[in-house]
């Protein structure tokens, strides 16, 4: 019997673990995939947005401005990368203007820290590159972008090291009545489930009842620029919401590559596919902001989906006694990820569960970064470890002592993807054209799988298909 | 203080390293990423290298350990990568071996080689299964590894490895559905055609391009559609295809990260650095040859190309530097870049090789080289194709007093 | 006549041949006027592949044909490269098949491991 079933690896049911093993409780997460983050979770913007454009009072509100505290305080303990470049949202005209008067008053009802109005002036010297087109600006200082696959996967590996009982590759098929939860290889039965299935929250949902929501996904297509883009805008640079639509964003990455998009297109779940009108919408939109953003260094598209419901807030709430789900988390789900996960311990506090600390806590997390090491640390480091002398991702930078380190982690990799969330091999201009072929070799030495069955991410995504000559 | 470092230990690094050594280099140290010298030659195991060179028709590793088996008096440090390179000529590098290494060298050689475009750099839409790959990739996987990427595959791109992969995939019992080129004319080599394509009955989709790739985990099926002049799809032209792989041979990018890093000048054209007549780019002593340079059709090429390098290093690291006034060479019509980019006639021995490519497929034309009106040299062609590299030869004698030369593609009246 | 592109080299020369005199224009040198003969009457391919070698720093050593072997045969001689293990240490030239499909032609080694 388990205290508390989570279903969902994404960053959410991460941060739900990572919250809740801090407890004498019995934890397990069920996640469909093979890897942390192989959802929403690991194609989306990767802002932590400041908090001004939730409705004021609203859950999200409260959930984003608390989250983005949080943020600030987890990231430094759990060594995920994040940077506070934060964020203007940018008035092409009155209209706007009026928009960005409107979000400032919004944010400063919500609590959001340092909001100012920039005028054209103030924001040609904070953004150069930004369009002369633009005239004011809502500047949020303490908005940044982050990397959201590691924020999920460091919220996972503490929560392991807590005690989570953490089953990939395990999909959640039923539930049943006394809440058991029904998978593909057993049934577990447990005092509380969480539901944190992002787009598939209405599925599992419907296993306990009839959804009172519809959920309407809605993709995005995104451009990732080469590093020799960085430095086109400093800050998350919106456009102002109008009739038109969200507008849509450039932005720096944690990793020194430029962010380009998304659209939103009302679109079937499974659909992940990128489309010529799709980008060349984002492309067209993304000149607006910047006109001299050259596209042509694309290093890679792809497209998220949002959980959009026809509700403009978060949906969380018991829809039966034990049954705790987690609906229509969009955005801003990366930014609340940590408070939701604060608001969901304080609901089944609420609900009775006695809560008692767990001595001994795991909660602080380091990884090596060979790049970022002076060169005395980094001579140090391969005196103790020749590893750490290879090179194996030439874009990035990544040594074969970072990657075989990815394999005696809390949550070892299985995938070439998964090596990358975790140390960033392959995910640089090459795409992984060089360091693939070597990677799948450390997996292969390293995990004991046969080469011809290595995927490049969930299952079934096979590299070598062709098998053995 | 190390004389002569060369960076990159494929054929053009060794070709350069054993040019600064017989040119009176007496410590030339190459630098090399990989476990072994050679580049992706080793990988490249058709035959078809060193016709020009050795009269012979060469695999790959062959052609390099010619040039591999040459190296006494030359130092190299192989599973080595260089992180940084300082226009003072400070090389820092990193190793199993010796850890972090700060080198200083007299002179420079960078020869880094070049990469492959990808799927991100020309937005192919459509799902991201595995199943596409750069066809150097699909080719280190069969030929290094002995593992075939797939079974059923679509080739985008007619670009040689492409070609060479086509050929080499069926072979080893796949079925190779089509080549697509989104040009009207092919990428590689003319041979290559004939004898990867033709002789399998590979058809060539010119002036087509895939417009969707499909599948969850796995490619599936790609659609391919005829595009228009201005390279834009055709509505109502497309066609699928059901594969489980797809190999882009869409361009090779020269590889010159270190390059900017040390500031150095670099031609939008190219994508490489400019060089002056000797391979020397615009920071003195810091030569650079090969693919890092511009993308070449023939090794041969690169080795010659190299050993200029190589010999201008040994020569700049022995305390002479290269000096005099400048020519400018432009591309003109029909030219897409030239190397060198610039000419210092009193540094050169009598004439200048120059290389570059056309930008179309031409029939009986001239390459002319002119100064102002006036024509320096002029060359018959009956046949150039983007797809192969050009090289005159224009003696030096001959460009006078021009400031700037013109190289262009001009009809024989 | 017969239009055929030579492979002879990277030139490609566009030849044409005489299906009946084997007379041949186009070609830029002898081995052009070889070529254009050969492809019509008995065309010929050299074939490169690997074969499993152990006991090396790789596992695949890179075989070819000494000379060109008839077009037809090619898979014949594809099935008996797949046939072969060799054992390192293998140097350039090493004969790894004789007399190849009855070809007359050896396939030898084209890398030292």
């Amino acid at each position: 019997m388990f205290d508390i079933i989570i279903i969902g690896g994404g960053v959410i049911g991460s941060a739900v673990a990572y919250e809740l093993t801090k407890y004498n409780l019995r934890v397990a997460l069920f996640e469909k995939e093979n890897d942390i983050a192989t959802g929403t979770t690991k194609a989306n913007s990767a802002i932590i947005h400041a908090g001004y454009d939730p409705v004021p009072n609203s859950l999200t509100a409260r959930l984003n401005v608390r989250g983005n505290e949080l943020a600030h305080i987890i990231c430094k303990k759990l060594d995920v990368p994040f940077k506070e470049t934060g964020s203007v949202v940018c008035a092409f005209g009155e209209e706007d203007d009026e928009t960005v008067r409107k979000l400032y008053h919004r944010g400063v009802e919500n609590g959001v820290p340092g909001l100012k109005i920039l005028n054209k002036q103030e924001l040609k010297t904070l953004e150069p590159n930004i369009s002369d087109e633009a005239t004011t600006a809502l500047y949020a200082p303490t908005a940044g972008v982050i990397s959201p696959w590691e924020y999920a996967l460091a919220f996972a590996e503490v929560a392991v090291q807590n005690g989570l009982e953490l089953h990939l590759s395990e999909k959640v098929t039923d539930i049943k009545e006394g809440n058991v939860v029904v998978t593909e290889k057993g049934e577990y039965a447990a005092k509380y489930i969480i539901a944190a299935a992002g787009v598939n929250c209405n599925d599992i949902e419907s296993m306990v009842a009839e959804p009172d929501y519809t959920l309407k996904p809605s993709k995005g297509e995104y451009y990732l620029l080469d590093k020799s883009a960085f430095g086109i805008v400093n800050t998350v640079v919106f456009q102002c919401p109008n009739k038109n639509g969200k507008g849509v964003l450039i932005s720096p990455t944690v990793h020194g590559n430029i962010i380009v998009g998304p659209n939103a297109e009302a679109s079937e779940k499974e659909d992940l596919s990128t489309t010529a009108d799709g980008l060349s919408f984002v492309r067209t939109a993304a000149a607006k902001s910047v006109p001299t953003l050259n596209l042509s260094t694309n290093i890679r598209n792809f497209a998220g989906m949002r959980a959009n419901t026809n509700e403009e807030d978060f949906i969380i709430r018991f829809v039966r006694a034990g049954f705790l789900s987690l609906a229509g988390i969009k955005s801003p789900g990366l930014a609340s990820a940590p408070a939701i996960a604060e608001y969901v311990r304080q609901l089944l506090e609420k609900d009775g569960l006695s809560l008692t600390e767990k001595e001994n806590i795991v909660d602080t997390r380091k990884r090596i970064r060979f790049k970022e090491l002076s060169p005395e640390e980094k001579n140090a480091l391969i005196k103790e470890n020749p590893a750490y002398g290879r090179v194996i991702c030439r874009c990035e930078t990544i040594t074969e002592g970072e990657i075989v380190a990815t394999f005696s982690s809390p949550i070892p990799p299985v995938s070439i993807d998964g090596v990358k969330r975790r140390c960033n091999a392959g995910m640089g201009r090459c795409q992984g054209g060089f360091c693939a072929p070597r990677v799948l070799e450390l997996i292969h030495k390293h995990t004991g799988i046969p080469k011809e069955e290595i995927v490049k991410d969930k299952s079934g995504s096979t590299v070598l298909s062709g098998g053995a000559l | 203080m190390r004389e002569v470092i060369v960076i990159g230990g494929g054929p053009a690094g060794l070709a350069a390293a054993i040019s600064a050594r017989d040119n009176g280099a007496t410590d030339v140290l190459v630098i090399e990423r990989d476990t072994c010298v050679g580049g992706i030659l080793n990988q490249c195991i058709h035959n078809g290298f060193g016709l020009h060179r050795f009269k012979e028709e060469l695999s790959g590793p062959e052609y390099a350990s010619r040039f591999a088996e040459n190296l006494d008096n030359i130092e190299v440090l192989t599973d080595t990568m260089v992180l940084e390179v300082t226009a003072d000529r400070i090389v820092r590098a990193v190793s199993r071996d010796h850890g972090y290494m700060e080198l200083q060298a007299k002179a420079i050689v960078l020869a880094m080689g070049c990469r492959e475009r990808t799927r991100g750099a020309i937005s192919i839409p459509g799902d991201r299964p595995a199943g596409v790959y750069t066809a150097g990739a699909a080719q280190r996987y069969l030929n290094i590894e002995g593992y075939m990427v797939g079974k059923n595959a679509v080739i985008l791109g007619s670009g040689d490895i492409g070609l060479i992969m086509a050929r080499r995939m069926t072979l080893e019992g796949a079925k190779v559905h089509a080549c697509v080129e989104l040009m009207p004319y092919s990428g590689g080599l003319t041979r290559n055609i004939v004898q990867c394509l033709n002789d399998f009955d590979i058809p060539l989709y010119l002036s087509h391009t895939i417009t969707d790739i499909r599948g969850k985990n796995r490619v599936e099926g790609v659609t391919i559609a005829k595009v228009g002049p201005d390279r834009k799809p055709i509505a109502g032209t497309e066609f699928d295809i059901e594969c489980d792989t797809v190999l882009l041979s869409v361009g090779l990018i020269p590889e010159n990260e270190l390059t900017r890093g040390a500031g150095i000048p670099i031609d939008r054209r190219t994508n490489g650095a400019y060089v002056y007549e000797n391979m020397e780019t615009l920071c003195e002593g810091i030569f650079a040859c090969g693919n890092v340079v511009h993308v070449h059709d023939l090794v041969d090429y690169v080795s010659a190309e190299s050993e200029r390098a190589g010999k201008a290093a040994a020569i700049y690291a022995s305390g002479n530097k290269a000096s005099g006034r400048v020519i400018e060479v432009e591309a003109g019509n029909g030219v897409s870049y030239t190397v060198p980019q610039k000419i210092r006639p009193e540094n050169c021995d009598k004439k200048v090789d120059m290389f570059f490519r056309v930008r179309n497929v031409y029939q009986n034309v001239r390459l002319v080289v002119r100064d102002g009106d006036r024509v320096v040299a002029s060359f018959n062609r009956e046949h150039c194709a983007p797809g192969e590299m050009e090289h005159i030869v224009v003696p030096v004698a001959l460009m006078g007093n021009a400031e700037k030369l013109t190289v262009s593609v001009e009809e024989v009246k | 006549m017969a239009k055929i592109i030579c492979i002879t080299c990277p030139k490609g020369c566009h030849l044409t041949v005489d299906e009946v005199t084997y007379e041949i224009t186009g070609n830029n040198c002898p081995r052009g006027a070889v070529y254009g003969k050969n492809e019509l009457t008995a065309p010929t391919r050299v074939i490169t592949s690997t074969v499993a070698v152990s006991g090396g720093e790789i596992c695949r050593c890179p075989v070819r044909t000494e000379s060109p072997v008839p077009k037809g045969k090619m898979f014949d001689v594809m099935e008996a490269i797949h046939a072969v293990r060799i054992v390192s240490p293998v140097r350039i030239g090493d004969v790894v098949i004789e007399n190849v499909c009855g070809t007359g032609v050896n396939v030898i080694a084209t890398r030292n491991i």
